[in-house]
């Protein structure tokens, strides 16, 4: 986890630190592409991260859901209608994230 | 992507999601008359032996979700008072998501204002149920558990209840345009036989999202109907 949030961020420093001499030299006609890739990069980013963490979200609670079944199998009905409504209410936290990642796709 | 409906025809599909709303309420018009003649027959007690609209509207609402809300709202009582706001918000919310899998419509809840119509007539009905039920004592539950935390309590609150529509009508409408979205995607790359699981997907979809927000919608109308002495 440390890792990957080490090359991350060494990645995002890559990018700003090549960058920044184009857009203090000329700035009209390059702020443009420097917009696009934002954009581009905020709405890919976007959604990506939250689909990942919810993958992780939803696994924890299907993995929970799944040893109370195997605990109790005849309670399975009874444990299966909170785990769908955890699950989708876990997604709307993703679905959220793809509006915006439309939103910003759009302006590109 | 171009979209072909069969408003098209009649040069209306501007207002694709308004026709569309209306043919879901003639379907389910249609629907309930007709169940309403197979049950007002002599013998109506007994279910019929085969697979009819009857049997599928009797297994939907009386097994499934009239269990589902006497478990929310606690009692059998409770759960036919509120029956006919959150049966209707289901079935209109399922035949409507349901109406973009038939080829050549589109989801009413596809466009933004179908799906915050219906998260604003919840949020109005549970204020009212609340206040209707409790008094000016439903006032008290915005202030939280303690006295003395009651200015920040109830901004918190204030807020958590203001973005409960917001997010009632934002899940539904981007599940369905996104699913609808997905399904024209595939068929543009694959053009045949992959697609198909895609509807699959849609099915899923339309019964879980109208499923969540009457699941959603029932607990609203539960945690602001009850009384002081049921939370200790």
């Amino acid at each position: 986890m440390k890792k990957a949030l080490s090359i991350l961020s060494i990645f995002g420093v890559a990018v700003l630190a090549a960058l920044v001499p184009d857009a203090a030299f000329a700035q009209e006609s390059t702020s443009g592409e420097l917009t696009r890739l934002g954009l581009a990069l905020g709405a890919g980013l976007g959604i990506a991260i939250a689909a990942g963490v919810a993958g992780l979200g939803q696994g924890r609670a299907t993995a929970a859901a799944l040893s109370g079944i195997a605990r109790n199998p005849g309670a399975s009905s009874k444990i299966l209608t909170p785990m769908i409504i955890g699950l989708a209410l876990i997604e709307s936290l993703v679905i959220y994230a793809l509006l915006i990642a439309f939103l910003l796709q759009g302006k590109i | 992507m171009e979209h072909f409906s069969w408003f098209t025809l009649i040069g209306m599909d501007k207002y694709d999601y308004i026709l569309g709303s209306i043919v879901v309420l003639i379907l389910l018009t249609l629907a309930g008359l007709s169940i309403k003649k197979a049950l007002s027959r002599k013998d109506a007690v007994l279910p019929e032996e085969k697979f009819s609209l009857r049997t599928v509207f009797e297994i939907l609402t009386l097994d499934f979700l009239f269990d589902l809300f006497t478990n929310m709202l606690g009692s059998k009582k409770q759960a036919k008072k509120y029956f006919p706001l959150l049966g209707a918000s289901f079935f209109f919310i399922l035949f409507a998501n349901l109406l973009g899998l038939v080829p050549g419509f589109l989801p009413p809840t596809g466009n933004f204002n179908v799906p915050v119509a219906c998260a604003l007539v919840i949020f109005v009905m549970y204020n009212y149920y609340g206040l209707k039920e409790n008094g000016w004592a439903y006032l008290k539950h915005f202030a939280g558990p303690v006295i003395f935390l009651a200015p920040l309590m109830i901004i918190i609150e204030i807020i958590s209840h203001l973005v409960r529509p917001v997010s009632l009508s934002l899940r539904l409408f981007m599940n369905i345009t996104g699913d609808h979205m997905v399904l024209g995607i595939f068929t543009n790359l694959l053009h045949y036989v992959i697609p198909a699981l895609f509807v699959g997907l849609g099915l899923f979809v339309s019964f879980l999202q109208a499923f969540i927000f009457t699941v959603l919608s029932a607990i609203y109308i539960a945690l602001a109907t009850s009384h002081e002495a049921d939370i200790e």
